[in-house]
């Protein structure tokens, strides 16, 4: 088999001057536990995005789908949301997490067995986890609702995946750890911490009252923004040096907001009208306005390593991606830290506002990050082209998917919020108000749909016709093995 | 220059902060919260759910009730007054302190206390007014200072006070919502106290609420031919929504449950960590003959009330 890297075009890596294995090499090791993950995930995508969609048309009519238990309105959302935390974001993540590690150690996938093994295992939990939340089976805490023993299976295939990662750091062959690695070692180890931290008290041993519900924010901030930042910044710190061909503009302010990151951005989570000591409350809006210093020092050292020439962005796939994520994390970002300043604006917080822009910070950043890896990634993987003009059509699909189906939420939830401040104001007057921006995220999320169903097509054409090749190649190999060595090969 | 295990000790280190922070101290917190009494009894506070409504507590959060309704009342503030209860025997020397106290003259201080209880220094600080009824009190006067807490979630009846941690002690999990695309269910129990009422909304939201963006819940009740005669639980329907002529339909045990669960929804007793005990225990000791508020979180009424199945 030729090598099937020479259809595609290495452009000049910044970071990848000294010897060790090639990447066509490293990339080849890691193509079957990869593409299993990637496609799984965006199997969950997609099936996330159409249990959002069933959610989002019961605002239009109420009786939608209302007799069937569990269709019913308050398992079809917590389905979505699990789906897309556990079944596309981690898995992704930790996909996206392997690729780095072997590129950027110049060494081949470890044990690629326990990360196939592994993911297996992840995607079995997650099925459980899906089919016991719609069954009624969900643990109460938002974010957190797949029931103790879909969590369980979860964290044995996250340890599976995980000591294959670890076991790729450990054997690098470069002798530098580059600034993404920092972010990425930290996604590794901080995962099973918070997840079992908090299973462990949900489902073996809660305390009383509330305080498991404040681990169980702890725990959504923690995922939503420490671990899919980490992630989502290793993503951009490789793509846009490697792609542009600019070196990274600063590694000091890299490791600036790597420690930022660390330090402040698990601290958020807790909403400030909690019935809670005012400590917690306080101390974690402190927390999310310190997180727009770790993302204003990224914005800077990306406009820097840019030249400010931001034009740049628009050269590449991937690259095109990444702009629409920084777009994102920069609105939805600023967005929160003045909602948290403004105390007139707290009432936002039992709003839509605030899922949608949990939406935006968790799709439009971090899951966008993934597109752009995965676009870059699966290619190499396979040593084929995937489909342009799909990547294009979904691209489209995706932006204005989302801006008709998180914009509107974020309108919607001030609205919402500034007219519950009025106690004149009926409230369920003010509940129908919020419907008009609900229909147009109908809209939205169908497009989203339109667009994953792309994304899977495209990806899985791929990978079929990267195996049929194969089996063809080995079938003309063996004719003509036949055709050499006929009696040898009858005997 | 490779500092693997230098990033990941200072990393163990700076996010075992964060979880020392949040996980292991508001377990120490709030985790380990006690009953308290109620202000003004020796009424402990809360007591557990009864039966009926904590099985309905587990179809609450089976159904997700929790993406829709949040149950937490949030409060802006409270306003300071200072309630005069009782002139004591000193009418004079109270007169002179209490037109002090308003700017007024001695006179019209005279005919205030003539018509007691009377609300004075209305919007003044905390502190004013606690010194207000501390100079009030030195002449024998009965005063109290009057908190009302204020905020939209108070003034559109959704509960009396802030909800504080104590009020969800003994619920596992504790649903406090985060989107309130229906109204706040924090003390749902009492604004809608009839059982009866929850299991017609549950079964046609729109049949007891014009216009309800709430979806039906058909699945929590049962449509079946009446036998010889009528069930003495069936649901008492509008034309709309009533079954055909011949049919009943019946709550099924979730759903006598879950109304039993939002019957017993209520957090307004007084209580030492919100302001507005303060006032509830004012009231109770000018009224002596009344006995303080019960408001406890069980309402053994609701399983008496419960249609039996």
């Amino acid at each position: 088999m030729t090598s099937p890297h020479s259809t595609i075009p290495h452009v000049a890596a910044t970071v990848e001057t000294e010897a060790g294995v090639s990447p066509s090499t490293t990339d080849a090791s890691c193509r079957g536990p990869l593409l299993f993950l990637f496609v799984a995930a965006t199997v969950w995508l997609l099936v996330g995005s159409v249990f959002a969609l069933i959610g989002s048309i019961k605002f239009h009519g109420p009786d939608f789908l209302a007799e069937t238990p569990w269709l019913t309105y308050g398992r079809v959302r917590p389905t979505h949301i699990h789906t897309w935390l556990y079944g596309f974001g981690v898995q992704a993540g930790m996909a996206t997490m392997i690729w780095l590690f072997t590129r950027l150690g110049r060494v081949t996938l470890q044990q690629p067995f326990l990360a196939l093994l592994g993911g297996l295992v992840w995607n079995l939990g997650v099925l459980l986890g899906a089919g016991g939340i719609l069954s009624g089976d969900l643990a109460g805490y938002e974010n957190v609702q797949m029931p103790g023993y879909a969590a369980g299976i979860m964290f044995a295939g996250y340890l599976l995946i995980g000591f294959c990662a670890a076991l790729t750091l450990h054997q690098r062959q470069a002798s530098r750890l580059y600034v993404a690695e920092w972010f990425l070692i930290v996604a590794l180890f901080w995962f099973p911490w918070i997840f079992s931290s908090v299973q462990l008290l949900i489902h073996l041993f809660p305390t009383r009252g509330l305080a498991v519900n404040v681990v169980a924010w702890w725990f959504a901030e923690n995922l939503q923004v420490l671990w899919f930042w980490s992630i989502g910044f290793a993503v951009l710190l490789y793509f846009i040096p490697k792609l542009t061909g600019n070196p990274l503009h600063s590694r000091y302010t890299a490791l600036f907001t790597f420690w930022m990151l660390l330090l402040f951005a698990g601290w958020g989570g807790i909403p400030y009208t909690a019935p809670l000591p005012s400590w917690m409350p306080v101390l974690s809006n402190i927390g999310v306005v310190l997180t727009g210093i770790t993302v204003l020092t990224m914005f800077l050292n990306i406009h820097g390593t840019l030249t400010g020439n931001w034009k740049l962005l628009g050269s590449d796939v991937t690259l095109k991606w990444l702009r629409i994520a920084i777009g994102a994390i920069a609105f939805a970002s600023t967005a929160r830290i003045v909602v948290t300043l403004i105390p007139t604006t707290r009432p936002l917080e039992l709003t839509w506002f605030e899922y949608g822009r949990l939406q935006l910070n968790n799709y439009g950043f971090y899951f966008l990050t993934l597109f752009a890896a995965m676009y870059f990634i699966v290619p190499r993987l396979l040593g084929k082209h995937v489909s342009p003009g799909l990547i294009r059509a979904h691209w489209w699909l995706t932006v204005s998917g989302m801006a008709l189906a998180f914009l509107p939420l974020m309108a919607g939830g001030m609205a919402q919020g500034m007219r519950l401040q009025n106690s004149d104001l009926a409230f369920l007057e003010i509940s129908r108000g919020t419907l008009h921006y609900l229909r147009l995220s109908t809209v939205g999320d169908t497009l989203l749909v339109a667009g994953h169903l792309i994304l899977l097509l495209n990806l899985v054409t791929a990978a079929a016709s990267f195996y049929r090749a194969r089996a063809a190649a080995a079938v003309s190999a063996t004719r003509a093995d036949l055709i050499r060595n006929p009696v040898e090969a009858r005997a | 220059m490779n500092y693997a295990a230098l990033i990941f000790l200072a990393a163990f280190f700076a996010l075992s902060t964060s979880w020392y922070t949040f996980v292991l101290r508001p377990n120490v917190q709030v985790g380990q919260l006690q009953q308290t009494n109620m202000l003004g009894s020796s009424t402990l506070y809360p007591l557990s759910r009864p039966g009926l409504a904590r099985q309905g507590l587990e179809v609450y959060r089976a159904n997700g009730c929790m993406y829709c309704h949040s149950q937490q009342v949030i409060q802006e503030g409270s306003i300071f007054e200072v309630m005069v209860a009782n002139g004591g025997t000193n009418q004079p020397a109270a007169a002179a302190e209490l037109a002090r106290l308003i700017n007024q003259s001695e006179a019209e201080a005279t005919r205030l206390l003539a018509t007691l209880p009377q609300m004075i220094l209305s919007g003044a600080k905390r502190n004013t007014a606690e010194a207000a009824v501390k100079a009030l009190t030195a002449t024998g006067a009965q005063a109290f200072l009057w908190i009302s807490p204020t905020g939209a979630d108070i003034a559109r009846g959704w509960g009396r006070r802030r909800t504080v941690a104590e009020d969800y002690l003994f619920d596992n999990p504790v649903m406090l919502g985060s989107l309130r695309a229906g109204p706040d269910l924090a003390n749902v129990g009492v604004r809608l106290p009839d059982i009866n009422w929850h299991l017609v909304h549950l079964y046609a939201p729109k049949a007891k609420v014009e216009g309800s963006p709430m979806p039906p819940y058909p699945y929590l009740f049962v449509k079946r031919r009446v036998e010889r005669s009528p069930s003495p639980n069936a649901l008492d329907l509008p034309a709309p929504y009533a079954p055909a002529p011949g049919y009943e339909v019946v709550p099924t045990h979730d759903a006598v449950a879950l109304a039993a669960y939002l019957v017993s929804l209520r957090a307004d007793a007084p209580l030492f960590s919100t302001p507005m005990s303060v006032a509830s225990a004012a009231a109770a000791e000018i009224s002596t003959n009344v006995p303080a508020p019960v408001a406890t979180d069980a309402t053994n009424t609701t399983a008496a009330n419960a249609p039996a199945q």
